[in-house]
């Protein structure tokens, strides 16, 4: 499986739902050798610590050093390159697309001395390593697709290169998975691949994370927290949460917006923020790990996923763990699954409003999707998401 | 002897429009006029004027057919406003002389579980619309969804009805059958009828099911299950809503055929006959005494009143909506007591129920809203408007402040 950092070393959902389905699989037995991005030089350590024995044997990680990571932009890319020692640099291709080649020629070392059944693979950046471990070995191929480049770019100018590796990688795969129908649908319509070739598999979320006790701030007593966790980009809707915030304000002029996460639309958000008159009303926290998103989830009232285009969604399922009633965009694959919820167009600012204000102002209304919401997610177990997956492994090997 | 007795549930409630947070205070048109108007005409062409054209028929061809029907005020009023014709063909069904029509809460209510005065006070508007409409006096009470308590009995003995309706449900009957007639715990004057709830959800839940074992269902098996009572029991009581006909089971479920022979094939056999509810109750006696303590309804498995009240948003929204009773009366303002006694309608608390949303279940179907969570952010905010209309002061034109001002 050629796949993506594992928490805490992740920056969004792709390395969460990676680390959850490698964990399911184990449940059923099923022998992972995973390849990673090598970027941390503690990572080996910290797997030790996530994974438990029986995942270890189970489990079998092995790093290809690369600077790539999720959710790269060209410029990110550029970034980290100019991070490393000039003498260094020379192993590294000189932009994005080039390490991704590089990083399929290291894959295709590396698949000659595996030994496996089937090669799965995430989201595009590992198309090519896929791709190329699939013709050295002729073994079945899987794409498992989180996001599309429509997604990502929001409509807005999507990249010829990210898109026709994309294509290439559905094309050369003998299946996909879709993180859900709505990703499906794109897929179909966007990819021109065959309906019967994708099959669903929805994320889920982790159970065995300790959760923090109650532990309110003053700040948290004092204030109605409203909150948005998640990359600061076109995608996820910032915009449209700060178009809300002012909105609810009007009504609920106590209530505090939390902005969680970075991205390259930061900077804009901060000043849109103090141009709509917001200053003192949001706060920017710049990006969360660890303890400090869980403590974010616990002392929210009302999670906000505005997304524009999301594929699927993991953040709500995490704020619902948390035992906080969350608000969610319509165009997300998580809405197919999630029903205690409340749900939004995601342009629709005065319906978003509206439903923020009414999870502020009736304590009943928070109180039934906190506690329903629990329920509902904690029937979504990584294991039932590696049984599906199972079931296209058996389909692609009969 | 065994009498086959039909009543039919007619109800559409005024749903109410999304009436947002930013709408309080500005407007107070709270009902969706469009939408109830467009959906009472669906169900009037699919239900409503093929079902009673057909019973007309049927109660002309066969002299001895009865059925019996309870309207809620609210579908009555609706009717009037938007679709008379409707009205006027179960008006002639009533003047065949062969139909009853039965009591219940004008507003198709709670009110019984919250207020006894507003109960008593939309029984008796319930009992003088029909009185109006159909020139009959209702002697038999239904309450909403067949909510029944030994209470209830009592109150409805009081009132001076001689029959109610309530759901055989297993965990009140034990080893009885609903076959039969009982008398209500120490209530000597009247009798309760209770519905068989397997004859009856064959034809209302099961008829178009092609899992089920009965499966299909045709007019000669059907009576031949109802033959299968005589020698144990009296009555087969078939409660349902009327909706039943071409809504939930669609016409080319074959329903409509199945009506239209029904009466013949029970017939049939000389010892079935049809009654209204007032004959069962005039002509049969009691077998014994019915002692229900707790609450019991006719809705899903569960057979009591939690699909209603049985989450925190309906508890509150309901103790929220009573509280203004006493406040609202007395303003004396028929339009703010219409509005607030609409809202009294147990569909709204209905959409409320979460029990089982995730399932995705027959809840969803009769939800105009997307989620139990929506109807009650809209609920609670028509509330908060009707609220505010219910504390603004009358503005006494006469004191010295107001008479300032105008001078100015």
């Amino acid at each position: 499986m050629f796949g993506w950092e594992f928490p805490p070393f992740n920056s969004g959902g792709l390395g969460t739902a990676c680390y959850g389905l490698v964990r399911g699989l184990s449940v059923h037995q099923v022998q992972v050798t995973l390849v990673l991005p090598f970027v941390h030089e503690d990572m080996q350590v910290s797997f030790a610590r996530l994974l438990s024995t029986n995942e270890m044997a189970t489990i079998a990680i092995k790093s290809i050093n690369t600077l790539l990571s999720a959710y790269m932009t060209q410029q990110e890319y550029y970034a980290q390159l100019m991070k490393k020692p000039g003498h260094l640099r020379a192993i590294y291709g000189s932009n994005l697309f080039e390490e991704v080649e590089r990083y399929s020629k290291q894959a295709e070392i590396l698949s000659v001395q595996e030994d496996f059944d089937l090669i799965h693979c995430h989201d595009w950046m590992t198309f090519r390593a896929g791709m190329a471990a699939k013709a050295i070995t002729g073994r079945p191929l899987i794409v498992h697709v989180h996001a599309t480049e429509f997604d990502r770019s929001g409509g807005q100018g999507i990249n010829k290169y990210v898109y026709d590796l994309e294509r290439a990688g559905m094309e050369a795969a003998d299946a996909i998975i879709a993180v859900s129908g709505f990703t499906k649908q794109k897929i179909v319509q966007h990819y021109g691949i065959a309906s019967q070739k994708i099959m669903v598999v929805h994320n889920a979320v982790e159970h065995d994370v300790p959760y923090p006790l109650e532990e309110y701030t003053s700040f948290a007593k004092k204030h109605k927290i409203v909150l948005f966790l998640g990359r600061v980009t076109l995608q996820k809707g910032p915009d449209y949460f700060l178009q809300a915030a002012k909105k609810v304000l009007e009504q609920e002029p106590d209530t505090k917006f939390i902005i969680a996460g970075s991205g390259d639309m930061y900077g804009k958000m901060v000043e849109m923020a103090a141009s709509l008159g917001l200053g003192d009303c949001v706060l920017f926290t710049g990006f969360l790990r660890g303890e400090d998103i869980q403590r974010a989830y616990t002392m929210a009232d009302v999670y906000v996923m505005p997304s524009v285009s999301e594929p699927f969604g993991i953040t709500p399922l995490e704020a619902m763990k948390h035992k906080t009633p969350v608000i969610i965009s319509k165009q997300s694959g998580v809405s197919e699954i999630v029903h205690h919820c409340l749900k939004v167009d995601f342009w629709d600012v005065d319906v978003l409003a509206a439903k923020i204000i009414a999870v502020l102002r009736y304590p009943p209304l928070h109180q039934t999707l906190r506690d329903e919401g629990h329920k509902e997610v904690k029937k979504r177990t990584w294991e039932d998401a590696a049984a599906k997956c199972l079931d296209v492994y058996g389909r692609v090997l009969h | 002897m065994v009498s086959v007795c039909f009543y039919f549930q007619v109800h559409q409630p005024f749903r109410m429009k999304e009436y947002r947070v930013f709408d309080i205070g500005k407007h107070s048109s709270y009902f969706e006029e469009q939408k109830n108007r467009a959906i009472l005409r669906k169900v009037a062409d699919k239900c409503y004027l093929p079902t009673n054209k057909l019973l007309l028929g049927l109660l002309k061809k066969h002299p001895g057919f009865k059925i019996s029907y309870s309207f809620s005020g609210v579908v009555l009023e609706q009717f009037e406003q938007y679709f008379p014709e409707v009205l006027h063909s179960f008006q002639k069904l009533v003047q065949t002389g062969q139909v009853e029509i039965l009591d219940e809460t004008y507003y198709h209510s709670l009110a019984f579980l919250h207020s006894l005065d507003e109960f008593k006070e939309q029984v008796l508007m319930h009992r003088k619309r029909v009185q109006e409409l159909f020139g009959a006096t209702p002697q038999v009470f239904r309450n909403t969804e067949l909510i029944y308590s030994n209470e209830l009995a009592r109150v409805v003995a009081q009132m001076g009805y001689k029959g109610i309706l309530a759901e055989g449900a297993d965990h009140v009957l034990g080893w009885r059958s609903p076959n039969f007639l009982y008398r209500p715990k120490d209530q000597q004057t009247l009798k309760v009828l209770l519905k068989n709830y397997r004859l009856s959800d064959d034809i209302a839940f099961r008829f178009s099911n092609k899992a089920w074992e009965g499966f299909p269902l045709t007019s000669e098996k059907y009576a031949r299950w109802v033959d299968g009572v005589n020698g144990n029991g009296h009555c087969v009581n078939l409660f349902m809503d009327y909706e039943t006909f071409g809504e939930h089971q669609w016409e080319d479920t074959g329903i409509f055929a199945f009506l239209e022979h029904l009466p013949a094939e029970i017939l049939k056999n000389p010892d079935n006959n049809f009654k209204t509810p007032s004959e069962l109750v005039d002509g049969v006696e009691p077998v014994g005494e019915l002692d229900v303590p707790f609450l019991v309804s006719w809705a899903d498995m569960e057979r009591d009143i939690s699909a209603w009240q049985g989450n925190s948003m309906q508890q509150s929204a309901l103790s929220a909506l009573y509280q203004l009773e006493q406040d609202v009366k007395a303003k004396n303002d028929p339009v703010l007591l219409a509005d607030w006694r609409r809202l009294q309608t147990s569909d709204n608390f209905y959409y409320m129920c979460t029990k089982w949303f995730s399932d995705g279940d027959v809840h969803k179907y009769f939800n105009p809203y997307e989620s139990p969570y929506d109807s009650y952010i809209a609920f609670m905010n028509i509330l908060n408007d009707l609220k505010m209309r219910v504390e603004i002061e009358k503005i006494d034109v006469h004191s010295p402040k107001v008479q300032a001002l105008t001078n100015l």
